[in-house]
């Protein structure tokens, strides 16, 4: 079922293709757009929710369409591991951290980035100033949350470089250990976690907040990746993806009533508990996190070699990987060279 | 504007008006007081529910924290037997009915030192008790209901969750429990048990209030637990209401909610169930953080009020309505007749005696004033017809007046020059009477070929009377003269005449000469008359001595005697009545015979017409706007000669 067709059938897909692409040179551009829609699939790390909210509106404004696609967006979650997924040719597209991504390759399953949608790291600790923390040095010997694995590889760097000790608690799921004072500093994703500890009832000006970008510690998170050998079959479909998912984004912050409709319908489809007010924030800090307002120097979608360095630099400080993966293998920047 | 708007409508306003207010003022203390009244009887049956509901929970979770704290003090001092906590979590899960599931958690290595995880879990699931172990897989230590007492070190309530497998509302209570490990007292694990809420949901959903009020309960984090809107339950909080309504004082309500406080929302909660206002109290529960909300809405707790204030509002207005027919009525009752004298005024003035007026049929003020106003008509109506009769006759008398006017002009002569084939001599002469009928007059005719005979004369008094007895002396005057008489005799020959029968003692001035043209002598009497001018050629003026002799008409014994005087060529005598002399200006100054002579002096042109007229010009202008008192006459002759021979 999520197989796509050009899979199943490669040879004949190949003659299809080859008989579209001849019959495409005499023809208008509306009949071939229409006669080579290519299926493809699609995964986003979680659940439906608004920091998915591009690759939804996209699909159902018929975005995917105009550029050939016909696609398939399969429901995340914690049992639908994209990179998994991936790998095992389950699906066409999916969306990962840039740091998972790096050392997933140099691990040996070659992913390609061919958008970076989040620039900025979404990923930050919260504390309470009435536990009297107002500054980094404040966290000095404080009870600090975290979660695992790439999670924690800025915690660490900050802690590191502003040299503090704390005691380590594991996070859980929910930010409850915080919210009763179990820990001092909490992990939070900033479109979130941050608001649902607003939303138990603490108001912002009783948080300090620590982003990492803000102390030269940013990581771009949710990019779209597709294995390298798939991309290198069919480079055209990969770029139209990636520019089609860009134009979601941009449709979705530009009618964002419209597109938290569309979000709340793939969430009560996928059975997940819907708040409005939740996602509305959700989306609003995705517009922060993909379209930060003092990087207007970066194109929506791309990655920096310096982010990307910075992130693989602190990935091998960890020993998480031995070697960073060649920047022009690992992206290919094609959302530009897509067309409809 | 209101100045000009009759008072019918002024009263209506004002009495309308103030007694708008004075109710508006009575309506508003009594709908706030009823308002307080029935606020401080909800707030006591709202105190009460709330106790009831809260003590209700508290008594359903009390009871079941019991059970864990019990187990953990007996485990701080039993031996680490595994089928001892089997049998005790089996009796736990099976004695409870509101208890669905126990577990007990041993921190990592604590129950066995080779063993990381360790934590029997009995659960009710498919009507029977299940077993089984919380392994890796799980990892309960990042869980919420293990990590929070074991990071507080303390029992807590943790935040409801759906059951796995069902829609069935849980929460957990967690109590940590302590072992003694090389002599210090330190947390071995934590042990929990799984309460299902829908008993608890059915306390809270039991609060009915009138029609649509209702209870909900949140936990410690805000989150809806129960609500009778199932799609907010564990999916919003408080707060994300608050968001969503922007309404930061349900923000600030709420987290005095979630802080424990008890108390009353100071605004109107908007009811998420009909969107109607509420008035919203609520409290904690104490022992899980909770707090329960409770919601009257206003409208319906107010209903019994408001419908009394509506009718009250409705009796108010009938009673304005009626009070400002009232005030038209009466208003009415005045204004009417008022109006009614006003149009009768009108028509009166206009000279319509015979209006009808309204009927008298109080006797107030109006009717007081109505009766005035009929005597007055009748006052005028008489009046008016007395002034018309008297008018009348006046204007006859006037027109009659007027008539002896023109007689009496008539019978002087009027015509200058009169002689025109004589040129012996001038005469010019005028008069102006200070009524239309005077008793001055002039007279000149020629009694023979040679002798012109003139006269001017002043009737003692004025009027009718006087011009009837100038007429008399003039006509007796001239009948004399023409029997050739000398002066002295005509006068005393009128003079005996008219004191005969003279019942009226009036008298007569009389001046009468006769001048012979060719010679220029004049003969003359003066009975009692002002004493002519004579001007001479050369320019000299004088007055003629007083005769003293006496007014004409007085004494029949008189005896008057002529003098003549001489009149050269060029020579002329001025002639007047004392209407001249003394005419009077506005500060009762009078002309006087000096001014008259002096104005007689200073004219160069001799001419008899213009002199006379100059002469009259300087009286008039002397006298000024102030009425003339006297018949005014003057006549002058100037003598020429005969210039032919």
């Amino acid at each position: 079922m999520h197989n796509s067709r050009i899979k199943s059938h490669p040879i004949s897909a190949f003659l299809f293709l080859a008989l579209t692409v001849i019959l495409c040179s005499f023809s208008t551009n509306l009949f071939c757009a229409e006669a080579t829609l290519k299926n493809a699939s699609f995964i986003p790390q979680w659940s439906p929710q608004a920091q998915f909210a591009g690759y939804y509106v996209a699909f159902e404004k018929g975005i995917y369409k105009q550029y050939g696609i016909d696609l398939t967006i399969k429901t995340g979650g914690p049992h639908s591991v994209p990179v998994d997924l991936l790998e095992k040719g389950e699906v066409d597209f999916g969306t990962i951290w840039l740091s998972t991504a790096i050392q997933k390759r140099s691990q040996g399953i070659r992913l390609i980035n061919i958008s970076q949608i989040v620039q900025r790291s979404a990923l930050m600790l919260v504390a309470k100033r009435g536990r009297g923390i107002t500054k980094p040095e404040d966290i000095n010997g404080k009870k600090l949350g975290l979660w695992r694995d790439e999670f924690r590889l800025q915690p660490l760097a900050f802690l590191k470089k502003f040299g503090l000790h704390v005691k380590i608690i594991p996070q859980s799921y929910s930010v409850n250990l915080f919210l009763r004072d179990g820990v001092d500093v909490v992990s939070a994703m900033w479109y979130n976690e941050y608001h649902t500890i607003m939303s138990a009832g603490v108001n912002p000006d009783e948080l300090t907040s620590f982003f990492f970008h803000e102390y030269g510690l940013n990581f771009p998170e949710d990019g779209i990746y597709i294995l390298e050998q798939n991309f290198k079959k069919d480079p055209a479909v990969a770029c139209n993806f990636a520019k089609a998912s860009i134009e979601g984004w941009q449709y979705a912050f530009k009618h964002p009533d419209e597109a938290l409709d569309i979000v709340l319908k793939y969430m009560a489809m996928a059975n997940a508990p819907a708040n409005r007010v939740h996602q509305r924030w959700m989306l609003n800090r995705m517009k922060d996190l993909i379209l930060p307002e003092d990087d207007k120097g970066i194109a929506i979608g791309t990655l920096s070699e310096q982010d990307y360095l910075r992130v693989a630099g602190e990935l091998r400080r960890n020993g998480l990987i031995s070697q960073t993966p060649e920047f022009g293998d690992f992206y290919k920047e094609c959302a530009k060279h897509a067309e409809k | 504007m209101l100045k000009n708007k009759g008072i019918a409508f002024k009263l209506v306003l004002f009495f309308t008006l103030s007694s708008a207010c004075i109710f508006a003022a009575i309506f508003t203390y009594n709908y706030f007081v009823s308002k307080r009244m029935i606020a401080k009887g909800i707030e006591e049956n709202a105190g009460n529910l709330i106790m009831t509901t809260t003590n209700k929970i508290e008594t359903m979770l009390s009871a079941t924290q019991k059970v864990p704290e019990n187990i953990a003090y007996f485990l701080e001092n039993s031996t680490n037997d595994e089928q001892e906590l089997f049998q005790v979590l089996y009796a736990i899960v099976e004695k409870n009915p509101e208890i669905y599931g126990a577990a007990i958690a041993f921190e990592p290595y604590a129950f066995r030192k080779d063993k990381e995880f360790f934590a029997p879990y009995f659960y009710k699931a498919y009507g029977a008790i299940n077993f089984k172990y919380l392994d890796k897989h799980y990892n309960y230590f990042l869980w919420d209901w293990y990590q929070i007492p074991r990071e507080l070190d303390q029992p807590q309530w943790i935040e409801p969750y759906f059951g796995e497998g069902g829609g069935i509302l849980m929460s957990s209570y967690s109590v940590p429990f302590y072992k003694k490990v090389d002599g210090k007292r330190r947390v071995a694990g934590v042990i929990v048990v799984d309460i299902s809420l829908e008993s608890l949901r059915d306390i809270v959903s039991s609060i009915k209030i009138l029609a649509s009020g209702y209870g909900f309960l949140i936990s410690k984090n805000g989150t809806f637990v129960t609500h009778p809107i199932k799609e907010l339950i564990m999916n919003e909080t408080i707060f994300t209401i608050a968001e969503a309504r922007e309404d930061t004082k349900l923000r600030d309500v709420g987290r005095k909610m979630i802080k424990g406080e008890k108390g009353v929302a100071p605004m109107w909660v908007k009811s998420a169930v009909t969107g109607k206002s509420c008035w919203m109290a609520y409290m904690p529960i104490q022992s899980s953080g909770w707090s329960l909300g409770v919601l009257f809405p206003q409208d319906e707790l107010m209903e019994d009020i408001t419908n009394l204030n509506q009718i009250v509002l409705f009796l108010g207005i009938t009673g304005l309505v009626l009070l400002a027919v009232a005030v038209v009525f009466i208003a009415r009752s005045i204004t009417g007749p008022l109006r009614h004298m006003a149009k009768a005024t009108e028509h009166i003035g206009a000279g319509n005696f015979d209006i009808e007026l309204p009927p008298v049929k109080t006797g107030d003020e109006v009717g007081k004033l109505s009766e005035a106003f009929s005597f007055m008509r009748e006052s005028l109506k008489e009046y008016i017809s007395e002034l018309t009769e008297a008018t009348a006759s006046r204007e006859r008398m006037e027109s009659e007046l007027k008539i002896a006017h023109d007689i009496q002009m008539g019978i002087l002569p009027k015509k200058f020059p009169p002689y025109p084939e004589r040129t012996e001599f001038d005469i010019y002469a005028m008069i102006k009477p200070a009524r239309e009928i005077g008793g001055d007059f002039y007279d000149f005719f020629f009694v023979d070929d040679e002798q012109l005979c003139f006269v001017i004369a002043d009737v003692s008094g004025k009027g009718i009377p006087a011009a009837l007895f100038m007429a008399l002396t003039k006509t007796l005057i001239k009948a004399k003269a023409t029997m050739g008489l000398t002066t002295d005799k005509i006068i005393s020959r009128v003079n005996e005449d008219l004191c005969i029968g003279n019942d009226m003692s009036m008298f007569v001035t009389i001046f009468c000469g006769m001048l012979n043209v060719k010679t220029g002598e004049v003969q003359y009497t003066n009975g009692g008359h002002n004493p002519p001018l004579l001007i001479k050629g050369n320019g000299d003026v004088s007055y003629f001595e007083m005769s003293g002799e006496l007014l004409v008409g007085a004494m029949e014994e008189a005896q008057y005697t002529s003098r003549s005087v001489m009149l050269g060529r060029g020579d002329s005598l001025f002639l007047y009545t004392d209407g001249v002399t003394e005419a009077m200006n506005e500060r009762n100054e009078l002309f006087s015979d000096e001014r008259l002579l002096r104005e007689l002096s200073g004219f160069q042109d001799k001419n008899t017409e213009h002199l006379v007229s100059a002469v009259m010009q300087q009286i008039v202008e002397f006298t000024g706007s102030a009425p003339q008192s006297d018949d005014i006459t003057m006549m002058m002759i100037t003598y020429k000669g005969n210039q032919i021979s």
